[in-house]
């Protein structure tokens, strides 16, 4: 890797620029198209507008797809996403309320913040220890592993919380999912932060490599003593704490917790931005990418939603936009398309 | 030779005794659960699941993944029910449009993954959003579906005993079932789908048609759904854009409690009936129970795809002759050393 480091660095930044590109194109559209869509106000101190909602609603998404796409260069892939985010907002609203469930309105003593954060964050990264062990020790495909729990994880969810949406009030708590820091969202603050923990440690230190090197090519990384099972638990772990994070961001957000609901599909938009922002299975990532593939996301949601175009459509735009980006990456279109345009030059 | 083939019947042997073993718990527990009838509404309410399940067995067995299923069955149940409700089409050609759907669809993802060299579960995880997306540009609600040919359909059935109907719908279920097996063991489609999921470099080697058998499972896979998806509008009689979620996880996990290896190659269409029926029995069970909660069904369900998975994983080290850590490392290693290379070769 050493020898060509400067052409190394060029395909990096190579691969993130078709994901650019069709940022940039719906960006392009609304700056035309959608009136007011930069307009960016403050009020009372805090930032609004279309573009900080764009952030702010994609915030679960790209918190998820930092920890996909680690899960991702290993050669994995975590289903159990959506579920670790009921689960993890379903404990939450549980500890602030404890006897919702049982018909008791009263809310009784107001729970620590720190309990409502801690104790979810840690049944998180069970939840990741389970899927991790499943892959690393057992042998388990991670598709598979990680359904075991996508399919039981919303059944626990709904134990839970008894099926009920459990509604609350926790001033503190809320911070998280609606509150400001500096006038920014603190949700986009969290996903900043994840980012640039994310950014030091597999940049800053040898993990990223090891991580790569485990989904490149497992038999040379076993020979060149890399710990791949302890590294592959430590992955899916940080994935279901991402997820964790995210569903309290959810939970936060709405006020209560829906085992239903909350996270529903989210493993697949998760899984959609890593592949638009160009992580394919096992080997080299790029995190930044994958944040560029759930901004494409958001913003064609929002583009949606403002352009008053019925919003049933999107799930038919984000299919659209995954497989044109997984078939321009894929080598036998190109060659295909490559093919037809020199058939053409040469016909002329 | 003999004590291999023994051993890899032994996941289907297990399932068929978990099968006896909840039957016989449920019959000890409440009177009447082992009457015919209740063994009957098994292949009632789970005519479409069992549908699906058997075209996703061959997916399986030729080592890919299928996860579109659910969203084709809602697709198919609104495409129908606005077919005959909006357009006053005839349902005989509605279903007809609908399986011919249900046939390109699936074509269509088996040429991106063969052509193109796509993860299957890409693929089919763009065709989940499509259908689903699809299923809601048509309509958001749910579409009552009111035709004289549909209640003949529905009331069309055997009478068995006095109090046990077979209706038309788990007749379907039964059909497609004899399909499966026959396809499976006695035609070269079968045998070609084995070969590709126990080694594609080898069934490429040995000239098999690799490309054409997987286009050729997917349509088949597509066409199920397709059918799957007129049972399940059959069933409730309507089409709703928002039915299924989540469907493709309990069928892969039928197929899998059915003794299919999630590795490809190994696995039988009568294993599948018997995961199917396991699954239509834990419902049956909580049902009787009368004070479990549905969401328990999710939670066995999960339990139960862990231990046969475990269960697969010693068993298909046991038969290699080595000792399970270094089968574990060699299988991961196989797989992922030869996604590798043909990511190499295509760089």
């Amino acid at each position: 890797m050493s020898l060509k480091p400067s052409f190394l660095q060029n395909e990096t930044t190579a691969k993130l620029i078709w994901p650019l590109a069709a940022l940039s194109a719906i960006i392009v559209f609304n700056l035309l198209f959608t009136p007011g869509f930069f307009h960016i106000e403050i009020k009372d101190g805090h930032l609004f507008g279309s573009l900080i909602d764009i952030l702010n609603r994609g915030a679960p998404v790209m918190l998820v797809s930092i920890g996909m796409t680690l899960v991702f260069a290993t050669g994995g892939v975590d289903l159990s996403v959506g579920a670790v985010i009921a689960i993890s907002g379903a404990i939450a609203a549980h500890i602030i309320r404890p006897d919702y469930v049982k018909g008791v309105i009263e809310y009784g003593e107001v729970a620590p913040l720190i309990w409502v954060i801690g104790i979810p964050l840690l049944i998180s990264l069970v939840a990741g220890l389970w899927n991790g062990m499943l892959v690393a020790y057992i042998g388990v495909q991670p598709i598979i592993a990680t359904l075991i729990l996508m399919v039981a994880g919303r059944g626990i969810a709904q134990l839970i919380t008894e099926g009920k949406i459990v509604v609350f009030i926790h001033e503190p708590f809320q911070y998280i999912g609606g509150g400001f820091l500096f006038g920014i969202p603190v949700p986009i603050v969290l996903v900043l932060a994840t980012l640039v923990v994310t950014y030091l440690l597999t940049r800053r230190t040898a993990l990223g490599i090891f991580i790569e090197a485990i989904g490149a090519n497992p038999k040379a990384s076993l020979y060149m003593g890399i710990r791949a099972n302890v590294i592959k638990v430590a992955v899916y772990m940080f994935c279901a704490l991402c997820a964790g994070v995210a569903g309290l961001i959810i939970c936060s957000d709405i006020k209560a917790a829906d085992a239903n609901n909350a996270g529903l599909f989210l493993e697949l938009d998760a899984i959609a931005a890593v592949i638009i922002g160009g992580t394919m299975w096992g080997g080299r990532f790029t995190v930044a990418g994958s944040i560029i593939g759930a901004l494409i996301i958001q913003s064609l949601t929002t583009t949606i939603l403002t352009r008053g175009i019925a919003p049933e459509i999107t799930l038919v735009f984000k299919a659209v936009v995954i497989i044109c980006v997984a078939l321009i990456q894929s080598e036998t279109f190109r060659q295909l398309i490559a093919g037809h345009l020199l058939k053409k030059e040469a016909g002329k | 030779m003999k004590i291999r083939l023994n051993q890899k019947n032994i996941p289907l042997f297990a399932t068929i005794a978990v099968f006896f073993l909840i039957y016989a718990i449920g019959g000890f527990m409440y009177s009447g659960f082992f009457s015919l009838r209740v063994f009957a509404n098994l292949f009632i309410d789970n005519a479409f699941i069992g549908i699906i399940a058997i075209g996703m067995t061959f997916v399986i067995i030729s080592g890919e993944i299928d996860l579109s299923v659910g969203s084709v069955i809602a697709f198919i149940g609104v495409l129908l029910a606005s077919l005959v409700h909006d357009y006053a089409m005839h349902p005989m050609l509605a279903i007809l449009i609908c399986l011919v759907f249900g046939a390109l669809f699936g074509c269509a993802m088996g040429c991106l993954i063969h052509f193109f060299q796509l993860p299957s579960f890409l693929v089919t995880l763009v065709g989940m959003f499509l259908a689903r997306g699809l299923a809601f540009l048509l309509s958001l609600n749910s579409i009552p579906i009111k035709h004289p040919f549909f209640e003949e359909l529905v009331d069309f059935g055997v009478q068995l005993t006095r109090k046990v109907w077979i209706p038309s719908t788990a007749m379907v279920f039964v059909a497609v079932f004899i399909l499966g097996v026959y396809l499976s063991h006695f035609t070269k489609f079968g045998r070609n789908a084995y070969a590709i999921g126990g080694n594609e470099q080898s069934a490429i080697l040995m000239g098999l048609p690799v490309g054409k058998t997987k286009i050729l499972i997917f349509t088949l896979n597509g066409t199920l759904c397709a059918l799957a998806g007129v049972v399940y509008s059959l069933y409730t009689m309507s089409g709703y854009p928002l039915a299924c979620v989540g469907l493709e996880l309990d069928v892969i996990a039928a197929v899998v409690i059915g003794g299919t290896l999630l590795t490809g190659g190994v696995g039988y269409v009568e294993g599948t009936l018997i995961g199917v029926l396991i699954l239509g029995l834990i419902q049956t069970f909580i049902t009787f129970q009368g004070t479990l909660s549905s969401w328990w069904t999710k939670i066995v369900v999960g339990v139960l795809l862990f231990v046969f998975i475990l269960l697969q994983r010693y068993l298909s080290s046991a038969y290699s002759g080595k000792d399970m850590r270094s089968e574990e490392t060699a299988s991961d290693q196989g797989g992922q050393a030869s996604a590798g290379a043909t990511k190499e070769a295509s760089r």
